[in-house]
């Protein structure tokens, strides 16, 4: 008898124009001391599966057929009976644990009214529960912390508190929707291992559902994945890793960043089950054409000199050049250099200070203290005022988040011919054709996309519209921002191979900041590990990941997830 | 061609969620009807009840067609004045109307510029325009509306105010419905400020300016077009609340509020008709609004997207 | 509050000429001069600023120009009506609109909530004023049950007079404050539902679902807590609004307040009038304000201790 079985299940969500299928005849099997992962890319239907269990799919969808038994007791549509199951046999944790504690009610209260909810307990019972709980999720002082806030809780410790919150009342089953996916890697790593512990001890069935094949492989037993609400493929963790069998999860596996290694180029498996490796190296053409041939002489293009970033004002005294020393420094007097021609990497998990450094070099936020030096030209004037005529163009920047980082009320045309028009302000229409045309055409999408708006295309393809747009100015510098940080692995290879061509064909400089380091690994000609604002180390990039030298990165590399952990 | 655009409108998300609310389709039929219908008031109105020419003591106080004493030439009845119960009412919500929409655009123009750049450039500068809002936020519309026109009164003589009323009602409730407008333009320009599209645009170099206008405004009409919607009732309730005070537009020119403030002095002896379909009508047009106004702020909410 | 006070003050000052409206258009040039004098008009104007602050402080507004009579009596006796009227109304329309507003939060499909949502809309859309006739003309024209204007018997307790100690008192009370509490209503009724609709979608409401607790502790335990936090500054705006719209109401209803005194003194331009209002509003205003930042400091936790850490 399994913990969990899951037979012949069908989701779909009615919208007014289709009827979209978000799971079609999903089966599987939950034992107990087992951690199932389900993996796939957004949009597989993955998350969907995990809310039907608890029957708590947001509306339009629901469930048409199939059959949910724990213990073998079938799990009806009954809103009651599966009220006393959640949270009593089925604990749940979601993936963001800022959101998931309600602000106004003390973690005592909150515990506490869980406990009651399913266990018949006196209120003091309840609360030594409660304090217990916190102890083996591995809070500090828990007799203490109980009193306190959600927000009075670090991201990691919120989630180590959902979690106590999950097992309070001893279920047999936990759901974790990307427990860790808001989490930096040192505190990933605490959480994943606290479920494994968690599971042996008390024998417990846990599914997680991510899209990390680094903690699919140092998590799991077996393995799930999920593809346009269909399972493609079911197998023991090792043998999936390691024989795929379906495209879908060879894709996933070999799209995956190596950790161990520095490849070339990331191989792709088209739709048919082929590898591919693509090259856009024959569109360049015509933009060296336009932009003149460049050569990468390795000379110093960017030097920054201690630069120190307070955000909060208050601490600064401008008057008598007086910083507090107390102030919470964002970037605290960061040096280096970038050479021409080459990649340097900033590594660092949130709060480190590496998308500050990139918004100084940018222009977009001022440097409280230091020198910043494009070409041995200083770009900030002695009033700290960013001298953008000088450097115009010649430094762009590739964002994050590919929802937000496009004009939603633009044409894809407009958005590349806008920054084509600021700076040649007298080109023909031809030539600004011409143009618009050969930047779509780099960046691998086609003319036809040109006439359409931001949002009808998905993430990677607006990544690709940015890249494009970033060209337009004809930069010298290009700084990518976590540039893959929102997209699928596959898509993330597929960009972070065009970005690698681009580079080699027109002779850019890339300035690649990101917290994963695998991809740093791959993109990399240098590496600065950045923490809390401060440099720890700077390296060749394979003498670092060889041989670390500061503890920091020794602990980073160390406790990053490893896919190749199991083959 | 048009049915091309009909399938076209209907296709967008807002398109469909107005062809498919009952209450957005009539309560948007209405208000075009009584806005055309005040447009062309000389055409629709039987009567000009400005024109001495055509109105007569004689025929004061005739109740309704369907009352006793009812005259077939005044459907709705006449005024203490004898002046044609309908035809006031379509010049008078002409009045209304366009003190409505002139002060709304006055608010918008001026909340909107100022909430765009307080919340864009930030610094002293926004603490000092949000400041300012928040203290004439909880100063309710009526009381500035009347403390305006208070001052204006006392600023311009007797004789001038009459002339200059109603641009001092388009100013008194302009300048008190603004601060709805900065607050909503400032919140959403926060928003869109920290979208990456905008620092790509600053890194490119564009000027300020285009950045708040050209990329910035586009994105945050819907709040504004809701707050405008729901202004624009407000703003006509207001005025013809000060008309009803009798601190609103002069007797001459009399809007819905100055028609129900005259009525209101007949109730009691029994000439209910001359408040009661001013009253009416005010309601309608105001409701139809503000109906118009909700159905917009649901639609427009990606948020509360129908469950 | 400063400034209020020197808007006022220069009203006082430099609008109109407060010497025409007291001596009238045709005094003699010697008897303008005289009460200049008096007024102390030919003072500096800081000075005449301090002398007017000094008077406030002291409760002393002037003389109105219409009424000759001085300001603060005339306020001592009008403001004990409008507090009474602002007080009961602000309570109907607080408790029954947050009641009206969560369960149209909770339901928000259900008939009943559709039907309370139309109603309410209805109440934006209808003026106070004519709210006002309505109820006159139902109420006391039509079933004359109701009186239609005044405030009934008042029993005077030195300082305040009350209309809550008699039966007359209390039936003249009903007319006027349901029709200035309706609008108010329907607004907060608005507000509480689109806040309490917006917290059910968020994810410790779902975490709280997965976790097996029952609807009912949800819906008004987690969720009524968090919904009711913009109510209290709702609160505080409310009895603002509401003490300008019984200037209104008590135009309707002949109910001898500050708001017909106020409307009165706008109409004549009696300006000591206009602005010892206007300091009394802002005062209250900024008691208003002071309150609800209080209760927001003791009602959520993440300013209580942002506020203790810093």
């Amino acid at each position: 008898m399994s913990l969990l079985e899951i037979k012949n299940l069908n989701i779909s969500y009615k919208t007014r124009k289709e009827t979209i299928v978000a799971s079609s005849n999903v089966n599987f099997t939950l034992e107990r001391g087992e951690i199932l992962g389900i993996v796939g890319e957004s949009g597989s239907g993955k998350s969907t599966i995990a809310n039907a269990i608890i029957n708590l799919i947001d509306p339009p969808g629901e469930i048409t057929s199939g059959v949910i038994k724990i213990d073998n007791n079938e799990l009806q549509n009954n809103e009651e009976i599966i009220q006393k199951i959640r949270g009593r046999k089925i604990g749940f944790v979601f993936q963001d644990p800022q959101t998931s504690l309600n602000p106004l009610f003390k973690i005592k209260d909150q515990l506490i009214e869980t406990i009651q909810t399913h266990l018949k307990l006196s209120y003091e019972d309840a609360l030594k529960k409660s304090i217990n709980l916190l102890e083996e999720v591995g809070i500090e002082d828990a007799y203490k912390r109980i009193e306190d806030y959600p927000h009075q809780f670090s991201g990691g410790m919120r989630q180590r508190v959902v979690i106590a919150l999950a097992i309070s009342c001893e279920p047999d089953l936990i759901i974790a929707d990307e427990p860790t996916t808001a989490l930096d890697v040192s505190i990933q790593y605490q959480i994943l291992e606290l479920l494994k512990k968690l599971t042996k001890k008390r024998n417990l069935g846990v599914i997680i559902i991510t899209h990390d094949m680094g903690v699919i492989a140092e998590t799991t037993n077996k393995v799930i994945v999920m593809r346009h609400g269909v399972i493609v493929e079911q197998d023991n963790t090792k043998d999936l890793l390691t024989k795929p069998k379906s495209t879908e999860a060879r894709s996933l596996v070999i799209s995956v960043p190596p950790t161990n290694k520095k490849i070339h180029r990331f191989k792709l498996i088209s739709p048919d089950g082929k590898e591919i490796t693509s090259s856009s190296a024959n569109l360049t053409k015509n933009i060296i054409k336009t932009w003149g041939i460049r050569e990468n002489t390795n000379k110093k293009l960017l030097k920054l000199l201690n630069i120190t970033k307070i955000f909060d004002d208050r601490s600064i005294s401008y008057r008598k050049k007086l910083i507090d020393e107390k102030a919470v420094k964002a970037v605290n007097d960061v040096s280096f250099e970038l050479f021409e021609g080459e990649t340097l990497g900033l590594v660092g998990e949130s709060g480190s200070g590496k998308s500050t450094i990139a918004k100084i070099i940018t222009g977009l936020v001022r440097p409280t203290t230091g020198e910043l030096e494009y070409n041995n030209f200083s770009l900030y004037n002695s009033k700290k005022k960013y001298q953008i005529n000088k450097s115009r163009g010649q430094i762009q920047m590739i964002f994050q988040d590919p929802y937000s980082s496009l004009n939603p009320r633009f044409k894809v045309r407009d958005i590349i011919a806008e920054p084509l028009k600021f700076f040649q302000k007298n080109i023909t229409k031809h030539d600004l054709e011409q143009s618009v045309f050969d930047l779509i055409d780099i960046a691998g999408m086609t003319r036809q996309s040109l006439d359409r708006y931001p949002h009808e295309f998905s993430g990677g393809q607006r990544q690709r519209i940015s890249i494009a747009r970033a060209l337009a100015t004809r930069p010298r510098l290009l700084i990518c921002d976590e540039p893959t940080s929102a997209l699928d692995v596959s898509i993330q290879a597929q960009i972070l191979n065009l970005l690698k061509d681009i580079q080699d064909e027109l002779h850019l400089t890339m300035l690649f900041i990101s917290h994963d380091l695998p991809v740093i690994r791959q993109m990399c000609n240098r590496i600065i590990v950045l923490k809390n604002g401060i440099i720890c180390e700077t390296n060749e990039a394979e003498t670092l990941f060889k041989n670390p030298k500061h503890q920091y990165t020794k602990e980073l590399i160390n406790l990053m997830p490893k896919i190749e952990s199991i083959i | 061609m048009i049915k091309k655009t009909f399938n076209r409108m209907y296709d967008t998300d807002i398109g469909y969620s107005f062809f498919n609310s009952k209450i957005a389709i009539i309560s948007s039929t209405v208000f075009f009807i009584i806005f055309l219908c005040s447009f062309f008031a000389g055409l629709v109105a039987p009567y000009n009840p400005f024109d001495p020419a055509s109105v007569s003591l004689m025929d004061a106080f005739t109740p309704p067609i369907w009352s006793d004493g009812g005259s077939s030439s005044f459907f709705l009845g006449t005024d203490q004045q004898g002046r044609d119960m309908f035809s006031t009412m379509i010049y008078g919500s002409r009045i209304s109307l366009i003190v409505g929409f002139a002060s709304i655009i006055f608010a918008m123009f001026l909340g909107v510029i100022l909430g765009v750049t307080a919340g864009y450039i930030g610094g002293r500068y926004e603490i000092i325009v949000m400041r300012i809002t928040d203290v004439q936020l909880t100063i309710p519309t009526i009381l500035m509306a009347l403390l305006v026109d208070g001052i204006a009164r006392a600023v311009i003589s007797r004789s001038m105010h009459d002339e200059m009323a109603i641009y001092v009602l388009i100013f008194a409730i302009g300048i008190s419905e603004w601060p709805q407008f900065a607050r909503v333009t400032r919140a959403s320009t926060l928003v869109e400020k920290n979208k990456e599209y905008v620092s790509a645009s600053r890194i490119i170099g564009l000027s300020n300016i285009i950045i708040m206008f050209k990329h910035i405004l586009p994105n945050i009409l819907r709040p504004i077009l809701v707050i405008a919607t729901i202004g624009l009732a407000l703003a006509i309730i207001t005025e013809s609340t000060l008309s009803f005070l009798g601190v609103g537009v002069p007797p001459t020119t009399p809007s819905l509020g100055t028609l129900i403030r005259f009525g209101n002095n007949f109730l009691f002896s029994g000439e209910w008709w001359i408040t009661f379909f001013p009253a009416i009508f005010l309601v309608v047009l105001a409701l139809s609004i503000n109906l118009l106004g909700d159905w917009m702020r649901d639609a427009l909410n990606p948020k509360l997207k129908k469950r | 509050m400063f400034v209020v006070a020197f808007v006022s003050f220069s009203l006082f000052n430099f609008v109109g000429d407060p010497v025409n409206s007291m001596t009238g258009e045709d005094a003699s040039d010697e008897r303008r001069a005289e009460v200049r004098e008096v007024l102390g008009l030919n003072d500096p104007v800081y000075i005449q600023f301090s002398r007017f602050i000094g008077n406030i402080v002291q409760g002393n507004f002037g003389i109105s120009y219409q009424l000759k009579r001085e300001v603060s009596d005339l306020i001592g006796e009008r403001l004990p009506a409008t507090l009474e009227l602002v007080f009961v109304s602000a309570i109907l329309a607080i408790i029954i609109g947050t009641i009206l507003g969560v369960y149209t939060g909770i339901h928000r499909d259900s008939f009943l909530s559709n039907v309370i949502l139309v109603i309410s809309l209805a109440g934006v859309s209808l003026p106070t004023f004519i709210i006002g006739i309505l109820l006159i003309y139902l109420f006391s024209v039509i079933l004359g049950i109701l009186p239609s204007f005044g405030r009934g018997e008042v029993t005077d307790l030195g300082f305040w007079t009350t209309g809550f100690l008699s039966t007359s008192g209390l039936k003249a009370l009903i007319l006027p404050s349901i029709t200035l509490s309706l609008f108010q209503m329907t607004y907060v009724i608005r507000l509480v539902r689109a806040e309490m609709m917006e917290i059910l979608q968020t994810d410790y409401i779902k975490f709280a679902r997965a976790r097996g607790i029952e609807n009912n502790t949800i819906n008004y335990k987690h969720a009524l807590k968090n919904g009711l936090i913009p109510v209290i500054t709702i609160t505080g705006i409310n009895i603002g609004t509401l003490i300008a719209f019984s200037i209104i109401t008590e135009t309707v209803f002949q109910w001898p307040g500050m708001g017909s005194l106020f409307i009165n003194a706008v109409y004549f331009v009696d300006i000591p009038i206009m602005s010892a209002y206007m300091i009394m509003v802002a005062f209250i205003f900024v008691m208003i304000n002071f309150i609800v930042d209080i209760t927001y400091y003791f009602i959520d936790p993440r300013i209580r201790l942002k506020e203790e850490s810093s």
